[in-house]
């Protein structure tokens, strides 16, 4: 048997976490006042699980590296967040969200935990309708729905385009309220730098006060690790700038097995780089694709022409313009999952189609929509015979109420008014499905370390679909996490407060100095931005949205040799107790170098397209992703042994006992 | 463009601090505000001396982490954006601009740009919450209808990216802003109604104590404000206030 035990519940499908709920050990009121759980990052998981933690009594400690909670990245989610509620009455249940997840992940999940999410999934709507927080409603009073890609139905939450920023401060909002009763300990601009280990139990963190410096020593009977996704490997990506894998990594090193590295979201609706001192990447909303159409010129001296600034995309007529993606997959024409959408813009870009100066960039049309929309507002206000002038700006006015912000969000960024000329998009790396492996309590393989929300890898298989990673960090935080993590704290309530004047915390400290002292002593050639970017560069180009066995290898090569240069010539100024933004940087960065190579490891070993991971070799003659289900149906789990290159694969095997593997079809 | 930076360098709370002079060449207007100061950081980290600190994360303009008074104005001169999508392009070659931390006595300085908000976190600890528990168990969503008017009103309150900006506008440094912003999203919902009372008192007692000014309805806050939060909400709290003193 594989050394991964999933630990998911016998029974049927739809039984198994009521099942699972009622025969695991809970901890009674009075002893989880003796308990302590550290919480590392403030995110929809982690805000949720440490408020939900404290609630039930336990003493929670947060960490996170941002001034306040409320900042985390889940603030920056757009569109919207999933639940089978099906309050359109447009048949949506429980399972068609189970469904339509795993298909979304390319048959790469795990059917319980996938089942768990869509049954929780109405609980969190009601949860953070409870909690106060403001989202989309009809005139009637009721909630509004609207659709993401990859679904057929309507079972999209939002609220405007900025549904994460309501639902973190919702989470904020309950983790105040417990700070508030003491509950909480916030550790603000604290960043988690090692996971300490006790009789091989997670028992600790050490981590650095980032205004100050100093080292702290921090202990807990359970430590979890919801510090989000490593986009940022990639140096460009939709992720916040300070975003990083340390705390996943550090538990990796210490014995928490990394699952599926290579699976990595390109998102198909980003804003295009501009030039060279980009820092990072904006997302347009997936729900633009709700009224957007995307196309590029069907004539090639006319994508010439647009690139060359000779043409306008306005000029360009209807039967000019290649709507690819309704051309290719009429079924769900434009709201393809987002690993079809990305890999199609590529492919038109690669094939010379592109448009804007650098010919990396498709066009999200809204004039049909804005027409559209007009017209049925024209006719309810009763104006029969309103002119066209009057039908756009009364479309414009509904297109604002829907998007207004990531409308103007585009236009300060590229100086275009995108109600009058087609927003321009190209694809970027926006959500890793990869992260810590977990078994179905959310326990990673070190007893006592638990991984939440994009921090763990269960969920979405090899590509997630739209609104759904705020369904898991919250399903995670609110509803999973507070359950199963009693299970193991019920052993520990005699276990009295752990001590950090122990020789584990002595010696996991010690490293941490040494680690810190040692990026201090680099030679000075090169800042620490000067090797971010190259190892984006390299990811971007040998492990992004397509990839192959030589370039792979490639990959392998010169990320080992990045990194070797690094820690010998890295450049990080002041000093290491103050606050100091490029040692910060610097530590961060050195855990990318060292993912980064198991990313293009994985990604070599999968010898498979599936979902976000296409391998150029294998692909149907129509190009579509070619999965091998007899010899890659499994999660790749790595095991920690040194240098990334060493690293052991496990392989949890996929068990689909409800739904029928098949070709994933959008057409 | 070519442009004269003239920053506030502070190395850490207890030292004075002063403007320093720092040339810059090559800014082109599609960088980024905080892209334009990644170049000085870069060129400044390449010369030994040491890089200008400024907060800063998502850099789309939602987390509120960035900050920033550019030439006298929280988030510089253009409306509606946060210091990270403030472009370049507002700006002309030759230009000089001044850049200093947001000033209050209640966001001290840590470093250079870097200012100690967490005052905001306390007033928010204070009462910024429904007590509700996580259960599984709530009303159904769709149990209490909510006028879509109401609705969007509170999303518009909500929609405070907590940055501070109305703070260093003030010429009081004053936190109505802010915190009338969260105490309206409840007001405005039925599930805030239950604790609206003691949630406006205890806010406003911490608001004070964290020593923010008072409010002398000058509105310069909501001019600054990158979310267009509304003065309304100060109308808002302060009949929210008088109601919850009367009722006693």
């Amino acid at each position: 048997m594989s050394v991964l035990d999933s630990k998911v519940p016998k029974g049927p499908l739809d039984q198994k976490w009521t099942s699972h709920k009622n025969k695991i050990n809970l901890v009674n009121p009075a002893n989880k006042r003796n308990i302590d759980v550290i919480v590392v990052g403030t995110g929809l998981a982690g805000g949720a699980a440490a408020a939900s933690l404290a609630e039930l009594g336990y003493n929670v400690k947060t960490f996170c590296y941002q001034d306040s909670p409320r900042r985390a990245h889940s603030i920056a989610a757009q569109g919207g967040i999933n639940a089978s509620k099906n309050y359109q009455g447009d048949g949506d249940s429980n399972y068609r969200l189970f469904y339509d997840t795993i298909k979304g992940g390319d048959y790469r999940s795990r059917e319980a935990n996938v089942h768990r999410l869509a049954e929780v999934s109405g609980n969190i709507i009601d949860q953070c309708v409870a909690q106060g927080v403001p989202f989309a409603r009809e005139y009637g009073g009721q909630l509004d729905n609207r659709s993401f890609g990859g679904v057929l139905v309507s079972r999209t939450f939002y609220a405007k385009g900025q549904t994460g920023q309501q639902l973190l401060l919702g989470a904020y909002s309950a983790m105040n309220r417990q700070i508030n009763r003491g509950k909480i300990t916030p550790y603000n601009r604290h960043e988690m730098l090692d996971l300490v280990l006790v009789d091989g139990k997670a028992r600790g963190i050490i981590a650095r006060d980032l205004v100050s410096g100093a080292i702290e020593r921090h202990s807990a009977h359970a430590v979890v690790i919801a510090s989000g996704g490593y986009g940022n490997v990639f140096f460009l990506s939709t992720n916040a700038m300070g975003s990083n894998v340390m705390a996943a990594w550090r538990a990796h090193r210490r014995g928490a097995f990394f699952a599926n590295p290579c699976f990595t979201q390109i998102h198909p609706t980003c804003i295009p780089v501009s030039g060279d001192h980009q820092s990072k990447l904006t997302l347009m909303s997936e729900s633009l694709r709700n009224d957007g159409r995307i196309w590029v010129p069907a004539k090639k001296e006319d994508a010439e022409a647009i690139r060359a600034g000779k043409l306008k995309p306005t000029q360009i007529a209807e039967e000019d313009r290649d709507y690819y993606l309704e051309r290719r997959y009429p079924a769900f024409g434009n709201l393809v999952p987002r690993d079809v959408a990305s890999r199609a813009a590529k492919e038109r870009c690669d094939a010379g189609f592109g448009v804007n100066k650098t010919g990396e960039a498709v066009y999200l049309d809204f004039d049909a929509a804005i027409m559209r929309y007009g017209k049925e507002k024209a006719l309810i206000s009763g104006q029969k015979d309103a002119s066209d002038a009057t039908i756009r700006t009364l479309g414009e006015e509904i297109i604002a109420a829907k998007y207004g912000n990531l409308f103007q969000m585009y236009e300060k960024i590229v100086d275009e008014n995108p109600y009058k000329t087609p927003m321009m998009i190209y694809p970027a790396v926006h959500y890793t499905m990869g992260g810590l492996w977990v078994d179905y309590n959310l326990q990673t393989t070190i007893p006592g370390c638990y991984a939440a929300g994009e921090a763990n890898f269960s969920d979405h298989g090899a590509n997630r679909l739209g609104a759904s990673a705020l369904m898991q960090g919250l399903a995670d935080g609110y509803f999973v996490l507070p359950y199963t993590i009693g299970d193991y704290l019920a052993d520990d309530i005699r276990t009295g407060r752990i001590s950090t004047d122990s020789p584990e915390f002595e010696a996991a400290e010690k490293e941490v100095t040494d680690r810190l002292a040692k990026l201090k002593a680099g030679k000075g050639l090169h800042s620490v931005d000067y090797y971010h970017k190259k190892l984006g560069k390299i990811m971007w180009n040998k492990c992004g949205m397509s990839r192959n066995e030589k370039e792979l290898k490639e990959a392998i090569e010169e990320i080992a040799a990045l990194r070797a240069d690094f820690w010998e010539n890295v450049k990080v100024p002041g000093d290491l107790n103050t606050k100091n933004q490029e040692l910060e940087k610097a530590g961060r960065v050195a855990d990318f170098l060292e993912l980064g190579e198991l990313f293009a490891k994985d990604a070599l070993t999968r010898n498979e397209s599936c979902g976000g991971h296409f391998r150029e070799e294998y692909q149907t003659p129509e190009g579509e992703a070619l999965r091998d289900d007899e010899n890659f149906k499994f999660v790749s789990a790595w095991e920690y042994k040194g240098a990334p290159k060493d690293a052991v694969l496990h392989k949890e095997e996929l068990v689909y006992e409800n739904i029928e593997l098949k070709t994933r079809s959008y057409k | 463009m070519k442009l004269t930076l003239k920053i506030w360098r502070q190395n850490g709370a207890n030292d004075k601090g002063k403007m320093q002079t720092y040339p810059i060449d090559g800014i082109e207007g599609d960088m980024s505000f905080l892209e334009m100061l990644d170049v000085l950081n870069e060129d400044l980290i390449n010369k030994g001396e040491s890089p200008v600190e400024f907060d800063h994360d998502c850099r789309e303009g939602i987390c509120g982490s960035c900050s920033l008074q550019i030439n006298g104005e929280p988030h510089g001169p253009d409306r509606l954006v946060t210091t990270c999508q403030l472009h370049m392009r507002s700006f002309k070659d030759g230009d000089t601009i001044v850049i200093e931390p947001f000033r209050a006595s209640a966001f001290p300085v840590i470093k250079d740009l870097i200012v100690d908000r967490s005052s905001f976190d306390r007033i928010q600890q204070a009462g910024g919450y429904v007590s509700v528990n996580t259960s599984g168990n709530t009303l159904d969503a769709n149990a209490i209808p909510v006028n879509k008017q109401d609705a969007d009103q509170a999303f518009s309150a909500a929609a405070c990216i907590g940055c501070g900006a109305c703070v260093a506008a003030c010429k009081n440094a004053s936190a109505m802003l802010f915190t009338s912003a969260k105490v309206s999203q409840y007001a405005l919902l039925p599930q805030g109604q239950v604790e609206a009372a003691t949630r406006v008192e205890n806010m406003v007692r911490q608001m004070d104590l964290e020593g923010f000014g008072n409010c002398t309805n000058t509105g310069a806050c909501e001019i600054e404000c990158p979310k267009g939060i509304s003065l309304e909400n100060i109308a808002r709290m302060n009949r929210e206030y008088l109601s919850a003193s009367i009722k006693g």
